[in-house]
């Protein structure tokens, strides 16, 4: 584990990074273009903002005060920690024979450790950022190469690389996951490596027919032709070109992660015992509505999340892609 | 046509080796026979056990050549393993001795009797939803059909599993909420709620597609021409698009249709189906490597099956395909 500052410092300079570059970006037209269709969109602009903000609030439960205690923490340190399970805004315990006074109002209730609901939920955001985060800072840039060397060099790179991802996606993918989850260990890491194992061929695909088409465009010849590298016009030429399709599938990739994660921990080889995770909170609150009297608020609660971060995901992706490609 | 399908079936052959490659890498290599007689065995399990646990799989083998005197060379994990794949001999089970193959021919039929009649209805609903929305493309009913569709993909199987049972078992109490039998019509109630969430399940991404590549037809230049011509509205849509349209459409129906054979992971398992996607989540509960491993396999084999019939459909629409 390295300390608690460099994790901090690390977070941090991420989300600057990722700020940074979408500024950047905005710079060259088309992506201006592009912004400001999407800024016409109402809806487009509503998913982005809830997007951001659950986004935010995982990074503030990954900034950590101390081992303990995250900056999501130390926002909900007033929240006192009741005795057991209470309804949403009651003031008693949730039992019909001797309900005890709560402490304190719980806008979602509390679970059967007490413990406040909605400080529960809003910390599975950071599973979910570190899942989709990480799964995407290993499998955009790999795809996204692999997919335009393929294009650029054909030949025998694009056979060695249309080999490898043919085998690969012939396995059916939850399979594959199973098998490498199983065989590599369970956790965090593991689990955002399978993830990007299968999550690449999509990608890589779609760049690879992307760069295909732009190859036969004259400005590629213009650029071999005044004598450039294969490598300036990959990266200065063919890049800039493919990375609005990067943009789309990594927002729409996200929402398939954050609902990959919640199947796999289903199926019991998801996020380890202890993480605060969506999927994990309503596999183990299913068991809460066959009670009586039933226990909903947990269940809906994440699966409420889980839907609110994955529509808006969806929705976000289709505003960009119609944002990108007008005529679609 | 023939040489066509000889050399598309030739063409597997790498894939289908570079399966097994990887299979026998994770199962064997990243995981070792050892690790997996622990995990099963337990860890106080004494050495003698953990041996005749291993010899009794051919588990204590030379991984990839054999070298010890007196054997066959070829006798080693890797090749046993390669020919067990190809002769479907898929060895017994690493949890209770049973063979594999016996399991899983056993979970096929309860399988299919979810996948298929959520298969039919699933498609049929999604075909009639998606040329309806076409049929009203762009008005304002259309726009909220997209986004209700949307927001339907947009929730995770396991939700739908959880609240579907939860409103089955306590607003109509005439669906089982768990359970299967194979008696004549009391079959029938345990089935429909699961195909029923599985239809729902699957109806969102699907009149999605369906409805992107229908509209993708109907803005060929043929269609105006038919329009211009003076076809009627429904003709168009109902002749046309749609014949147009299921030629695409073929990619990505006939591809899942081996799958169905594979059951579903979550629907089977909450409703105690016992079907193959039941056996996979009782392999992964008891660790159960060899039938993990077959799983895989069979469902690569699947994989490529439907690429072949999409080829097939493909060429036996399209002639060009066959000359290419």
């Amino acid at each position: 584990m390295p300390p608690l500052w460099l994790q901090n410092v690390l977070f941090l300079a991420g989300a600057v990074v990722l700020v940074w570059l979408l500024r950047r970006v905005l710079r060259s037209e088309r992506y201006r273009r592009a912004f400001i269709r999407l800024r016409r969109d109402p809806l487009g602009i509503v998913c982005a903002a809830v997007v951001a903000l659950f986004l935010l609030i995982g990074l503030s439960d990954c900034l950590r005060l101390s081992r303990q205690e995250s900056l999501l923490d130390y926002a909900f340190r007033h929240v006192p920690v009741e005795e057991s399970y209470s309804a949403p805004l009651a003031r008693t315990t949730y039992d019909e024979f001797d309900p005890k006074p709560l402490k304190g109002r719980h806008l979602l209730g509390t679970d059967l450790l007490g413990k406040d609901v909605l400080h529960q939920t809003l910390k599975g955001c950071r599973t979910a950022l570190i899942i989709g985060g990480l799964t995407s800072l290993i499998y955009l840039p790999v795809g996204a190469l692999l997919g335009i060397f393929a294009g650029y060099f054909r030949g025998k790179t694009d056979d060695a690389i249309q080999y490898l991802y043919s085998t690969l996606h012939s396995i059916p993918n939850i399979l594959l996951l199973i098998a490498l989850l199983m065989t590599l260990g369970r956790g965090l890491s593991n689990m955002a490596l399978a993830l990007s194992i299968t999550a690449w061929i999509t990608l890589c695909r779609l760049i690879r027919g992307e760069t295909l088409r732009q190859t036969t465009r004259p400005y590629v010849e213009a650029a071999r032709t005044l004598g450039q590298s294969h490598w300036k016009i990959i990266t200065r030429h063919l890049l800039p070109n493919v990375m609005h399709l990067l943009l789309i599938n990594a927002v729409l990739g996200f929402s398939g992660l954050v609902m990959t994660e919640a199947i796999l921990s289903y199926l019991g080889v998801g996020a380890p015992v202890g993480t605060a995770s969506w999927g994990a909170m309503i596999v183990s609150a299913r068991t809460e509505l066959s009670r009586d009297p039933v226990v909903w608020w947990n269940l809906v609660a994440a699966s409420g999340a889980l839907f609110l971060f994955i529509l808006a995901l969806n929705l976000l992706g289709d505003a960009l892609r119609k944002a990108f490609d007008p005529r679609a | 046509m023939l040489t066509y399908l000889i050399r598309r079936l030739l063409s597997m052959i790498p894939i289908l080796l570079g399966v097994m490659v990887i299979t026998f890498l994770l199962f064997y290599q990243i995981n070792r026979p050892e690790t997996m007689a622990r995990q099963i065995l337990g860890p106080k399990a004494d050495q003698r056990t953990v041996e005749t646990w291993l010899a009794h799989r051919g588990y204590d083998k030379p991984i990839y050549l054999n070298t010890r005197p007196g054997e066959p060379l070829l006798d080693s994990q890797f090749f046993n393993t390669l020919k067990g794949f190809l002769t479907f001999d898929l060895g017994i089970s690493d949890y209770n001795d049973e063979p594999v193959a016996k399991m899983i021919r056993r979970g096929i039929l309860p399988s299919l009797l979810i996948t298929l009649p959520a298969f039919i209805v699933g498609f049929s609903l999604s075909l009639l939803l998606s040329l309806f929305q076409v049929f009203i493309r762009d008005s304002l009913l259309d726009r909220w059909g997209t986004a209700i569709f949307v927001a339907l993909m947009s929730i995770p199987v396991i939700v739908y599993v959880i609240f579907g049972q939860w409103i089955a078992a306590n607003l109509f109490a005439w669906f089982p909420a768990f359970g299967f039998n194979f008696e004549g019509l009391s079959t029938a109630r345990f089935l429909a709620l699961p195909v029923l969430i599985m239809v729902l399940s699957g109806l969102g991404s699907e009149v999605r597609l369906y409805r992107a590549i229908f509209i993708e037809e109907i803005r060929a230049d043929y269609i105006r021409t038919a329009q211009a011509k003076g076809v009627s509205h429904a003709r168009v849509l109902l002749v046309h698009v749609l014949k147009n349209g299921l030629i695409a459409l073929i990619t990505v129906v006939v591809a899942s249709l081996p799958f169905l054979i594979m059951g579903s992971l979550v629907v089977e398992s909450f409703f105690g189906i016992p079907g193959l996607g039941n056996l996979m989540m009782n392999a992964i509960n008891t660790s159960d490597f060899s039938l993990i491993r077959a799983n895989v396999y069979i469902g690569s084999l699947l994989f490529l099956f439907g690429l072949m019939l999409t080829d097939l459909c493909y060429a036996a629409a399209d002639p060009r395909i066959r000359l290419q």
